[in-house]
């Protein structure tokens, strides 16, 4: 039998298989010192135990048989499954807008592995039409595969083809581009294309899921319907993500690349505007403006794509008793950058400093960011915010520390000129830096305040 | 087989189940006693109604794992429902609504879990692969149910033969429904994640009485580990009933073994009534093959009725549409179950599929009373261009819903010429069920990704077996053997005290009657006079028990010092001082002829009926005033030998020591 025909069993698992002539996808009465066991073999999850044989019962639940106990083991017949989204034609409709759909990978369109046990991106405009016919209503679809990566694996090297491939989206005349994506690094990603491609005349708009396609509750459908719905028929042309608004199943919201960040790491509606309030709220109905400062749909196909991305930058998130021997290293090993993340306005201790003065002097680009999230650098407010802005270290306003990220890869790939590097870096390209924090951008509530628990009790969050 | 008569509930027998092929199979939910929740770290057990906020869901499909799309899931998808989770902070977490990943199932509730199969004679699997049974009701926010198989292939033994144990499976349990009407339905989440097992017999039952009792015994089993939870709900089975030429269909939730028997009759009874009426279609010609229908919108034909239910709906702005069924006509007044009729299975599917949940939902060409004028049924003949053989049924709603009834009503109808579809009924409190969802199939089964296999070693298998409660069923062998009373035998066998009772019976030697009696009886009279038994420890009644077996108390002495010891304060507790104190010494010999002389003195003025009375008085005196030192039977013999009247029978009740 081929390799294959004992999928991810290993040790003794496997021996136990191979000695009785049985392989996955055979049905199997298999006699054991637990007692008689029948069912279909499965794959198993390669990082799984190799003491145990997977079974389907007819029952359709999945059990395990100790390989160690079995006496012995009778093919009764063969039964391969074929996993497969009904698959049907995406309908066009000349009358409505052309939306591409760009895959990266992540659960927004998911299918399981056997191998791993694990849930695997899987996407094609068929399969996406068979399981959300709902987007048929809104556009005509277009999907295309980049790359299937998790979300933790999206590097330049995907950036930067995405960035292009934006562009060519456009020149052809999309009306709306979207970008399905693994939400851990969402808010990375859509920093980045905000830098990248600038004065998108069609919303770019990205989308992702925290429940995996593959269980009835999951956010991945209606992210996906008002994604595509932002992308279609939405008046903002900027880069933005759109996910879960509240805890209950009700809207989206739309938020600014530059200003997003993933908050929670299993809640669906993980994904915050951080220091400003989002730009939209969107549900099957319509789009729902909350503020008029965005950048307009344009017919024209004129865009600015501009790739540039230097790899050697860091992010050092400050904490008691960092050693100057952190910043040293960093700088021996070549970094050219690097982004604080500061305590309070934008702090670290006094034994940095030489070492940060060092760095300074050898030309790295240092700027200072909060750990606080929200709130501003504000380095003229304790002499310590002083002296460190002597050595050279330049404050980087209300900027997120993995936007600040993003953005310095990409200073730092146009230019080495200090002066330059600092002009980019402090001249906002889309609100990752703002001039004014309003009172409503800062709304972290807590429980059991009576009011607090007044408006759970009458809202639907 | 569908010429086969019924009889009225009482009067049916073996044979007659016999002939119309009746199987039954169970699944028996139980609820452990553990202290947190299956798969997450909140407390179990702490019900309550109240809640802080609402969180809204809604449903989608997903295929299973081999790829196909399950019925009922596409059942619920139609519904279109808004799902409304009532949420108690204290009890609820993110995990229960979905918003945080599972965490590795509670110890306790799967070594429980195992003790009960272990009982039941299952084959333990060797891992634990934790399984989503999709629910796409909403009954569980994420959309389905985490379940794990511990256990297949086992036995109970019944009446001399062995009734079949499929499977034994841990999982979580699920919300409490509020209301549902029309398209929201609300939902308590107290009840959600709760430890739960389902233990799933064969269909090896014949009779309605039969199920009953096996699920009787299955109850029992849990009940004797002392670890199941008990009260309303902590138990429901759910009945899978079945008649010769029929399909599997499964009566959900009964929350009471005694109602078992009358549901299943009536579904018997159904499910015949139902092959009747494939057997008559296919006479008229109709089969799945041949099966004809047509839909009509018929609104602006309906539009003058006198017909409140339809008016109004018209008022509303609602649409009403008309089915045709070729070939019906008479049939949907054939009746199903005691005052129930055919027709009810569209209404049931109109009201749970297209949520028209304020009845009358429909109205039918086949009713007796007059609900549509004359001249409305003609128009709707006219338009419908039906025949003498058709039947019409209307429905009325907004246009999506009528839509999505009037599909159904045309998906029930073909089903009729198959014979009984597939399933799950809710089970009302006539007897009678009802249609609550499309009976899922294995297509609803998905491996859960979010936790991986679990072993379960051998070592915690022995370890378990160490301590395994004897099986019920034996126990109760051996107390039938002991001439136990059956009001007896049942707790008994399930007591915390079984243990103790063989002790006393085997080591002590003390009459197994008055042993039982005193454990399963005795101590609950104690709790009802505000006691608190419990606080006894089987070494204190083993020790009451050996004194009394030693002849230093009389029965009614045991009792009598159980109730002392009780009563003290629980720092003075000690039965051994208790014991020794002369004051519960039984009266004998001379003393007792003393106590009995001086009674006798004290009385010989009092007026009597008979000497009976006076003897029955005496002795009742007697046992109050030595307060637990004489038995009621030797207290008689001694008076009626100091009354001097041999004609005195003293009652021969009560056994030797």
């Amino acid at each position: 039998m081929s390799d294959d025909a004992r999928k991810g069993y290993r040790g003794l698992a496997r021996t136990v298989l191979e000695r009785h002539g049985v392989g996955v996808w055979s049905d199997v009465e298999i006699d054991s010192q637990q007692g008689r066991f029948t069912g279909l073999v499965l794959p198993r999850s390669e990082t799984a135990d190799d003491q145990h044989i997977v079974l389907k019962l007819s029952s359709g639940y999945n059990i395990g048989v100790a390989a160690a106990t079995v006496v012995g083991m009778k093919e009764t017949g063969r039964r391969e499954a074929h996993y497969h989204i009904p698959e049907k034609e995406f309908p066009v409709d000349p009358g409505k807008p052309n939306v591409v759909l760009l895959g990266t990978g992540g659960t927004i369109a998911s299918r399981l592995d056997y191998r791993t046990g694990a849930v695997i991106p899987a996407f094609s405009p068929g399969e996406l039409y068979g399981s959300v016919p709902e987007l048929a209503d809104i556009c005509n679809l277009r999907t295309e595969k980049l790359f299937g990566v998790f979300s933790e694996n999206m590097g330049p090297e995907q950036y930067i083809r995405l960035a292009e491939r934006i562009g060519e989206c456009i020149a052809e005349g999309v009306d709306g581009i979207v970008i399905g994506h693994g939400t851990d690094t969402m808010h990375h990603t859509a920093a980045v294309l905000t830098f990248m491609v600038q004065n998108t005349p069609v919303p770019i708009v990205m989308v992702g899921s925290q429940r995996s396609s593959d269980r009835p509750s999951s956010d991945a459908a209606s992210n996906l319907i008002n994604a595509v719905k932002a992308a279609a028929e939405g008046d903002i042309a900027e880069v933005l993500v759109c996910m879960f608004g509240p805890t209950s199943d009700q809207y989206a919201l739309l938020h600014r690349g530059t200003r997003v960040r993933k908050m929670h790491s299993s809640y669906r509606s993980t994904f915050r505007t951080i220091g400003d309030v989002p730009l939209a709220m969107v549900d099957p109905a319509g789009i729902r403006h909350l503020r008029q400062d965005y950048k307009r749909r344009r017919t024209d196909r004129s865009v600015q794509i501009n790739t540039a991305f230097e790899e050697k930058v860091t992010i050092l998130y400050y904490y008691p008793n960092m050693r100057p021997d952190v910043v040293d290293a960093v700088v021996e090993k070549g970094y050219r950058g690097i982004i604080i993340a500061g305590t309070g306005l934008g702090h670290v201790n006094k034994p940095l400093y030489p070492a940060l003065r060092r760095a300074c002097e050898k030309g790295v680009h240092v700027y200072m960011t909060v750990q606080t999230l929200w709130g501003y650098v504000q380095m003229y407010v304790y002499e310590t915010g002083r002296e460190i802005m002597g050595l050279g270290v330049q404050p980087a306003a209300n900027m997120l520390p993995e936007v600040a990220y993003m953005k310095l890869c990409w200073a730092l790939g146009q230019t080495d000129d200090r002066e330059e590097v600092q002009r980019i870096m402090l001249t906002p390209v889309s609100d990752e830096t703002t001039d004014r924090e309003p009172y409503n951008g800062y709304l972290v509530f807590q429980g059991e305040i009576p009011e607090v628990q007044d408006f759970l009790r009458s809202i639907k969050r | 087989m569908g010429s086969f008569v019924f009889k009225p509930f009482e009067e049916m027998t073996a044979d007659d189940y016999a002939a119309i092929g009746l199987m039954g199979g169970l699944e028996v939910h139980q609820q452990l006693r553990t202290r947190r929740k299956l798969f997450c770290r909140c407390p179990a057990g702490c019900y309550s109604s109240a809640y802080d906020c609402e969180v809204l869901r809604h449903m989608r499909p997903t295929l299973s794992e081999l790829g196909e799309y399950d019925g009922t899931a596409l059942m619920e998808k139609k519904t279109r429902k808004n799902i409304f989770y009532r949420i108690h902070h204290a009890t609820v977490c993110t995990y229960e609504i979905d918003d945080t990943p599972p965490f590795f199932p509670d110890e306790e509730a799967v070594d429980i879990a195992l003790e009960i199969s272990l009982l039941l004679n299952l084959n333990i699997v060797g891992e634990m692969h934790i399984a989503r049974k999709q629910y796409l009701d909403g009954s569980i926010p994420t959309g389905f149910q985490r379940t794990t198989i511990l256990g297949v292939d086992g036995w109970i033994p019944y009446r001399g033969r062995r009734i079949g144990m499929r499977q034994l499976s841990l999982e979580e349990d699920s919300c409490r429904e509020v209301s549902d009407e029309g398209h929201d339905r609300v939902l308590l989440t107290d009840r959600l994640g709760m430890p739960l097992i389902e233990a799933v017999t064969e269909p090896d039952m014949r009779t309605p009485q039969e199920i009953a009792d096996v699920c009787q015994i299955i109850r029992l089993v849990c009940r004797s580990t002392g670890n199941v939870r008990t009260g309303y709900g902590a138990g429901r089975e759910d009945v899978n009933v079945s008649v010769r030429g029929g399909t599997r269909v499964e009566i959900k939730g009964v929350p009471q073994i005694c109602r078992i028997p009358l549901l299943v009759y009536n579904e018997a009874m159904r499910q015949c009534a139902l092959l009747h009426i494939r057997d008559e279609l296919k006479r008229r010609g109709v089969t799945s093959d041949t099966f004809e229908s047509a839909v009509f919108d018929v609104t602006r034909q309906i539009a003058r009725t006198k017909y409140p239910p339809i008016r109004e709906a018209i008022q509303q702005g609602h649409r009403v549409r008309c089915v045709l069924l070729r070939g019906f006509a008479g049939l949907l007044n054939h009746p199903t179950q005691e005052h129930t009729t055919f027709a009810k299975e569209f209404s049931d599917r109109v009201r749970v599929i297209a949520c028209l949940s304020k009845l009358p939902n429909l109205v039918h060409s086949d009713t007796a009373a007059d609900l549509l004028a004359v001249r409305d049924w003609k128009d709707l003949g006219k338009r419908t261009n039906r025949g003498e053989q058709d039947a019409l049924i209307l429905v009325w709603g907004s246009e999506a819903d009528a839509r999505t009834a009037c599909d159904e009503i045309v998906i029930r109808a073909r089903e009729a010429t198959r014979g009984i579809p597939n399933d799950t009924r809710q089970a009302f409190k006539d007897g009678t069920t009802g249609f609550e969802r499309v009976l899922p199939g294995a297509e609803r089964m998905y491996p859960d990704t979010d936790l991986p296999p679990m072993a379960i070693t051998m070592d915690r298998l022995d370890r378990i077996r160490e301590t395994l409660p004897v099986r019920v069923w034996e126990r109760q062998e051996w107390y039938r053997s002991l001439g136990l009373p059956p009001d007896v035998i049942e707790p008994l066998c399930i007591s915390s005290r079984a243990e103790l009772f063989q002790r006393i019976v085997v080591e002590l030697g003390v009459d197994s009657v008055f042993a039982g009696v005193v454990l399963v009886q005795r101590l609950k009279a104690l709790r009802r006079d505000g006691l608190d038994p419990d606080a006894l420890s089987d070494t204190d009644m083993f020790e009451v028990f050996g004194a009394y077996a030693e002849g230093q108390l009389t029965r009614a002495g045991v009792l009598q010092v159980l109730a002392w010891w009780l009563r003290l304060p629980p720092d003075q507790r000690s039965m051994s001082t208790l014991l020794q104190a002369q004051t519960h010494r039984p009266l004998a010999g001379a003393e007792l002829d003393r106590w009995v002389a001086d009674l006798v003195v004290r009385t010989q003025h009092t007026p009597f009926r008979s000497p009976e009375a006076r003897l029955r008085n005496l002795t009742g005196r007697l046992i109050r005033e030595a307060a637990g030192r004489v038995d009621g039977r030797e207290a008689a013999e001694c008076l009626a030998r100091s009354l001097g009247d041999s004609r005195l029978q003293v009652s021969s009740k009560g056994g030797q020591r």
